[in-house]
C-alpha cells in the first residue's frame, strides 16, 4: 500500500501482459459480459484510463464456499480479475498479511479511499449478544461491518448468507444472523445470491462495475438482472420434456435415464432465480438438474426454511403437523363436504319431522 | 326488524322498500353472464391448475410428439385472463347497475342492521331459528361470502399473474404491475404455495356457494338457481305473520 494508484493498463503492461493478449482479454470479457459489438474497446477503454478499484472482501458467519467459487472463474480467470482488474486490499483468508497488520489495511483503506472503494461481504453478521457469535479482529463483526460500509463506494453481498441470511439465519436462527441489507441501510447493496454464487457471476458483477463504474441494472430484491432475472426453468435444457409432459416419477426410473424433466421429483428450477442452467458450473461442465439432480433454489430467500429439497411447494406447519398445500387442501375441502352433508342430513330430518312448519313438505 | 319492503317478509337492507311485486328483478344480464363466465373459468383454473400442481403421468416417446404441460398451463393462463377481465368488468358494472350489482363489493359492518341480519341468517343456518328472512340480495352470510369470493379472487389474480410475468420477463407490464408480489414474497416458491392453497379455499367456496342455493332454493321460500338464469327473485307466498 501507500504507493500512487495505478490504472488497470499500466498493471497489466507491468506484469508483462503483451497489448495483443490486453485486447483478447478485453473481448472475451466484454462477450462473457453479453456488451455487444463496441463492448470491447469499452472494456479496453475503461482498462487504460480508469485506476483500479480498491476492494476490500470481508468475511462474516460462513462457510467461505463464496470465496471457493470465487477462485474457479473461468472467464475471466479469477487471477485477472485479483491481480488485474482490481485491488484486492483485503481479504483475510487469501491474503499474506494477518492480524494488526492486515486490520491496519482496513483502516488505511478507509482513509485513503473514503467512497470510493468496493466493500464485498461474505457471510453476514449475527446481532445476538451484542454480534459476540462473530469475533473478527476481537470485535464484533458487525461493528466492523458498518464501519467499512460508512466510507464505501457500494456493497457487494456475496452468497445467500450475505444476501438473504442462508443457514445461519434458518430457523430458530440462535445467533440472529441477519442479511447485510438489514444493517447497512444508506449504500447500494448489489444481492449475488447462491450457496455458492456461480464464479462467473461473481467476476462478471465485478468486471461490470469495475468497466462502467456504475453498479449493474438490478431487479426489486437488488440482484443483478443480467444473471437473476430468469428462472433454472425457462432456460433449463430439460424444458422440453416439461412443456411435453415427459417427468422422471422417481429415481432411477425409465424417464431419469432419458433425461426427463425432474419437476415431480421436486426440482425448484421453476421458482428459482440464477445463471445456473445458462452459464453453468465449472468452466460450463454441469450444473445440478444436467447431473440429474433437481435445483434446490440455493440463490432464493430463505431456501433452508421452504421444507424439503425435494417439495416444490412449501409445506405448511400448524396445529403440529406439517402438511402440503394439497393435503391442507383436500382436508378442509372434505371437513367442509362432510359438514355441509350433515347439515343436508339435519335439515332434512327437520322437515320431515315437522319441525320447520314453516315449510310444509310438498308432494 | 321493519317489514316495509312491500312484499311480505322481504327485507331489503339498502332503503328498507321494494316494489309490490312477487318478483324482483336483480340480476342483470351482464352480472349473470359474469356469473356464469366466472363459473367455466374457475372450473378450468381449478382442473388445470391442479394439474400443473400434480402433472398426469408421464408420457414417453420423443419430446416433440407432446406438449401436454403445454396445453395444460395454456389452458390455465387464457381462463386466467378471462376471469381477470371479467372482475375488472364485473367492477365497473357495480358503478353502472343497478344497486344489487354493488352488494358483493362491498362489506357493510358498519351497519347496525346489515350485523343483526348476519346474526340472524347465522342462526337460521344453525338451526336456532325457525324462519329465514328474505333478501331480495344476498342474505347477510351469503353478501359475507361473495365479498370473500371477490377478495380471494384479486388474491388469486394477482399472485396469479405474478408467476405468469416470471416467464414473460422482467420487461413485461404483467412484471410492472403484479411485480409487487415479490416484495412481498420475496420466494416464489411462497408465491406458488399460497395460489396452491387459494385453489382449494376457492374450492371450499364452491362447495358452501351450491349448497347454499341449493338449500335456500327450497327453504327459504324464494328463488335462488333460477335467480341467476333469469335474473328475476320470485318470492314465494307462503309466509306465515
Amino acid at each position: 500500500m501507500g504507493a500512487p494508484i495505478e490504472t488497470f493498463y499500466q498493471v497489466i503492461r507491468r506484469q508483462g501482459i503483451s497489448r495483443r493478449s490486453f485486447v483478447k482479454f478485453c473481448s472475451l470479457t466484454a462477450a462473457s459480459l453479453g456488451l455487444g459489438a463496441n463492448g470491447a474497446a469499452t472494456v479496453a477503454n475503461a482498462l487504460e484510463t480508469k485506476p483500479r478499484v480498491p476492494v476490500i472482501w470481508m468475511h462474516g458467519l460462513e462457510c467461505t464456499c463464496c470465496s471457493e467459487s470465487f477462485i474457479r472463474s473461468a472467464h475471466p480467470l479469477v487471477k485477472d480479475v485479483v491481480l488485474s482488474m482490481i485491488s484486492l486490499d483485503y481479504d483475510d483468508t487469501i491474503m499474506a498479511a494477518a492480524g494488526h497488520q492486515a486490520d491496519a489495511i482496513l483502516q488505511e483503506t478507509r482513509e485513503k479511499h473514503k467512497g470510493g472503494y468496493i466493500l464485498a461481504v461474505e457471510g453476514n453478521p449475527p446481532l445476538n449478544e451484542d454480534g459476540m457469535y462473530c469475533i473478527d479482529g476481537g470485535r464484533p463483526f458487525v461493528e466492523k461491518l458498518k464501519e467499512m460500509a460508512a466510507d464505501s463506494m457500494a456493497v457487494i453481498a456475496w452468497g445467500a448468507c450475505a444476501s438473504w441470511g442462508c443457514v445461519q439465519a434458518a430457523k430458530p436462527n440462535p445467533t440472529h444472523a441477519v442479511p447485510i441489507d438489514k444493517v447497512i441501510r444508506d449504500k447500494p447493496i448489489i444481492k449475488v445470491p447462491g450457496c455458492p454464487p456461480i464464479a462467473e457471476v461473481m467476476t462478471g458483477v465485478v468486471g461490470y462495475v469495475v468497466t462502467f463504474g456504475k453498479l449493474p441494472e438490478l431487479d426489486r430484491q437488488g440482484r443483478p438482472k443480467m444473471f437473476y432475472s430468469q428462472r433454472i426453468h425457462d432456460k433449463c435444457y430439460r424444458r422440453p420434456h416439461f412443456d411435453a409432459g415427459q417427468f422422471v416419477e422417481a429415481w432411477d426410473d425409465d424417464g431419469a435415464r432419458k433425461g426427463y424433466c425432474l419437476y415431480k421429483m421436486g426440482c425448484k428450477g421453476p421458482t428459482t432465480y440464477n445463471a445456473c442452467s445458462t452459464t453453468r458450473w465449472n468452466d460450463g461442465v454441469s450444473f445440478p438438474i444436467q447431473s440429474g439432480h433437481g435445483c434446490i433454489g440455493c440463490s432464493e430467500d430463505a431456501f433452508w426454511d421452504k421444507g424439503s429439497f425435494y417439495d416444490r411447494l412449501t409445506n405448511i406447519s400448524a396445529f403440529g403437523v406439517e402438511a402440503n398445500a394439497d393435503t391442507i387442501g383436500i382436508a378442509a375441502a372434505g371437513a367442509v363436504a362432510a359438514g355441509l352433508a350433515v347439515h343436508a342430513g339435519v335439515t332434512a330430518v327437520r322437515r320431515l319431522t315437522g319441525h320447520d312448519e314453516n315449510t310444509p313438505p310438498r308432494g | 326488524m321493519a317489514q316495509a319492503s312491500g312484499l311480505p317478509g322481504v327485507v331489503d337492507r339498502i332503503d328498507e322498500r321494494a316494489p309490490r311485486r312477487q318478483t324482483v328483478y336483480v340480476y342483470q344480464a351482464p352480472v349473470r353472464l359474469w356469473h356464469w363466465v366466472t363459473v367455466g373459468c374457475i372450473t378450468v383454473l381449478a382442473v388445470t391448475g391442479y394439474l400443473i400442481g400434480s402433472p398426469p403421468p408421464t408420457l414417453s416417446g420423443e419430446a416433440s410428439d407432446h406438449y401436454l404441460m403445454g396445453y395444460i398451463r395454456y389452458a390455465h393462463f387464457s381462463a386466467g385472463y378471462v376471469l381477470a377481465v371479467g372482475l375488472v368488468f364485473r367492477l365497473i358494472w357495480a358503478f353502472i347497475g343497478n344497486r344489487y350489482a354493488r352488494q358483493i363489493f362491498v362489506l357493510p359492518v358498519w351497519d347496525r342492521m346489515w350485523i343483526s341480519g348476519l346474526i340472524y341468517t347465522v342462526k337460521w343456518y344453525m338451526f336456532l331459528v325457525r324462519d329465514p328472512k328474505k333478501y331480495i340480495g344476498h342474505n347477510p352470510a351469503g353478501h359475507a361470502s361473495m365479498f370473500g369470493l371477490v377478495l380471494l379472487l384479486v388474491f388469486m389474480i394477482c399472485t396469479g399473474f405474478a408467476m405468469y410475468s416470471e416467464g414473460a420477463g422482467r420487461d413485461s407490464w404483467q412484471y410492472a404491475m403484479f411485480g409487487w408480489v415479490f416484495s412481498i414474497f420475496p420466494n416464489s416458491q411462497d408465491v406458488h404455495t399460497w395460489h396452491h392453497l387459494g385453489l382449494w379455499a376457492i374450492v371450499i367456496f364452491v362447495l358452501g356457494h351450491i349448497y347454499a342455493a341449493v338449500r335456500e332454493d327450497i327453504l327459504s321460500r324464494q328463488s335462488m338457481i333460477s335467480s341467476i338464469v333469469s335474473g328475476e327473485r320470485v318470492f314465494r307466498d307462503d309466509f306465515r305473520e
